[in-house]
Parts: structure tokens; sequence; C-alpha cells
């Protein structure tokens, strides 16, 4: 499933209601989260007021790794939402947490500075040319959410992470509306 | 200064059979001190127990959690203190170990020493309770009040090598004792 496209012809503009709307019917409870700059607006700004999911905010994307780890021996659905930076800055706990050890650590990763037109990665900034080639080098399963019809992966993926306990992260390509 | 070993073996008789995440040396004591399904040992990632543990103290806040920390482990993820601070988990008891050292990683003296108040720092986070421990008899007699009550809880437990038990990687890492912590946790009742 590495690098598989979620792109789909005559694609509507990705919104972030149409995101926070596949988490819920995921059976997602909780968001782990630091602020990013791609999906701050459209779906973190929102979950603060959303009675569904409980938001826990943390310092550093590393901690959501784990604070979504410990929810998943619960049996308590959780995804982190955080900016390719975090992403980038994670990469220990990611690498041990969720994929060594096998959790299922579902991470919606904004691409910020990602130029409309291009793919990841043939992109200018060198820390989003890097990132699908990491996920690849560390078996990442991955996806793109660029366009609207993009979400319509988000339930099927999250009940695949869960059932194989593996982790996926979703990379936005497009700050959503 | 308190030997950690003795300083293990009264939390344990404080608390024989719940969900506790523990790190490093402290781990492998707990483990032989306190065996039991409930313990969590693979953390993964250096600093990240506190982390787990919010996990957990999240997802069944019936029951208590314990994190048994270690001092370097907390520096390097001190931002945790705020994020504990800020979910405010009632349920969750956060000890750390502190002989000032990185003590599986040869010995050598973490950042600020000797000279590091975790108490202050976790009050200014916002943990609704802080405790100091040097001597074993005044954990003794205060561990109840450590347990009691609502937290987050943060307890500092100054303390020397005592008996050390045996560092066992495989141990800490084994897919098995993941696999027992969830089985045993999803058998563990609902208060």
């Amino acid at each position: 499933m590495h690098g598989e496209s979620t792109d789909h012809p005559a694609p509507g503009p990705l919104k972030g209601t149409s995101i926070i709307s596949a988490l819920k019917h995921a059976g997602v409870k909780f968001v782990a989260a630091l602020p990013d700059i791609v999906t701050c607006d459209s779906v973190l700004w929102p979950l603060t007021s959303d009675p569904d999911l409980k938001l826990v905010t943390v310092c550093k994307e590393d901690e959501g790794v784990s604070i979504c780890t410990g929810l998943s021996y619960c049996e308590q659905r959780a995804v982190l939402l955080m900016q390719h930076t975090g992403f980038l800055d994670s990469i220990n706990a990611i690498r041990a947490i969720a994929l060594e050890y096998g959790h299922p650590v579902v991470m919606i990763v904004g691409l910020q500075g990602m130029e409309p037109d291009r793919e990841p990665r043939h992109s200018n900034q060198y820390g989003i040319q890097i990132l699908e080639p990491i996920l690849e080098a560390m078996g990442m399963d991955y996806g793109l959410l660029t366009h609207d019809e993009d979400t319509q992966a988000i339930v099927p993926i999250i009940e695949k992470a869960y059932a194989r306990s593996r982790p996926y992260t979703f990379l936005v390509a497009r700050s959503p509306d | 200064m308190m030997k950690r070993d003795k300083a293990l073996e009264i939390i344990a008789r404080q608390y024989p059979d719940g969900i506790v995440v523990a790190v490093y040396q402290t781990a492998f004591d707990w483990l032989a001190i306190r065996p039991h399904p409930l313990n969590y040992v693979g953390v993964g990632a250096m600093g990240q127990a506190s982390s787990h543990a919010l996990g957990l103290a999240l997802g069944r806040p019936d029951r208590k959690v314990v994190v048994l920390d270690g001092d370097g482990s907390l520096l390097m993820n001190l931002g945790t203190l705020v994020t504990v601070a800020q979910a405010g988990p009632p349920n969750l008891i956060h000890f750390v170990s502190y002989n000032g050292t990185y003590e599986v990683n040869g010995r050598y003296p973490i950042p600020g020493g000797g000279a590091i108040d975790f108490c202050a720092l976790a009050r200014a986070a916002g943990y609704s309770r802080t405790y100091h421990f040097s001597e074993i008899e005044d954990l003794a007699e205060r561990i109840p009040d450590v347990f009691a009550g609502a937290g987050p809880v943060f307890a500092v437990l100054e303390v020397e090598t005592g008996i050390e038990y045996p560092r066992d990687f495989s141990i800490i890492h084994s897919p098995d004792m993941r696999r027992t912590f969830h089985q045993a946790l999803k058998q563990l009742a609902s208060k």
C-alpha cells in the first residue's frame, strides 16, 4: 500500500468538515494534536468545540505517538494531527512504537509550504521532498489527502490500521477549506 | 537517600495489582519486585513513559495508572508535564526515580546533576499534588496519601542503586509482554 494514491478525476476541494466527519465514522474518539498551519483553521479549531472528539494538545509530537498507543490498548481509537516538521522530529518514536512494536498509530500530517501544482516528492521544499522516501524506507503505509474525494479512504484505512495493528500516515497536501 | 528496590517494594505493597508503566533500570527492578500482567514496559523510545501512561489513563479513567519514570527520561520529554497537567487525568500517578545519572547508559550525570527541582517543575506545569521522598520511612508513611484522592500526582523518589536486577532488554521489547498486558487490560473489569 506504499504511496497509494487516493486521487480521483474531477476533484472537489478538500474540506476540514469531511476529514472530521470521516474520523467520527471511523470510531475515533481522541485527537492528539500540535497546531499545523495546513489544518489548524479547518480541522484543529473546529475540534476544540466538537463534543464527539476529545482533543489532547501536546507540547511535542512524539508525545502523541505514545498517547495514541496507550489509548489503543484501551480499545480507544485516536489520531495524531501534526505538521510534517513534527513528523520528522518524531521519527524515532514512530520507528520504535508504531512500526517496530506494531501499534495502530494513525497520523494526519500537514505539508507546510507544499506547492498546489506539484507532487510532494517534487516540491521545492526539501522537508517535503524527502517525506515519501522516508515513509517508504520505514515501511510505513501512507496516502495523500489532496481533494475531498480522498477523505472517503479515511474510514477503511483506519479500520484496517486497527485491525492489523499497524500505523498509517495521511499526508495533507492542500489546506482544507 | 533511599535504595531504589526498597522504594519500589513500598509502592508495590501499596499498589499490588494495577497498571504500571516503567522504564529502564526501574522497569527491570519493578518486573522482579512486582511481576504482573499489568506491567507495561515497552515504551519504545526514551522519555515516552508518561505519554503512554497518559493515553492509558485517558482510555481507562476507571483505573489508576502509575508511571515509574526516570530523571533522564523525564528531561527528554519535559513538555509532558504540561501536557499531562492540561489533560488532567485524575487517575494518573507519576513517580520519578531521581539519581542524577543516565544509569543504564554508563551512569553519566544528567544535565543539572543533583540540582533539579522536579517537583517545582511539576507544580508549575499544573500537577495537582507533588511529593518529594528522600527517606524510606517517609515514603512508607505517606504512600497512602499519594494514592488517595485525585491527580495527576507527581512524586520524586530520591534514590540510589539498591539490589540491581538483571537488565534483559529482550523482555522489555518483547511482543509477548505487550500481548500479555493487552489481554490483562481487556479483562480488567470496569469500575
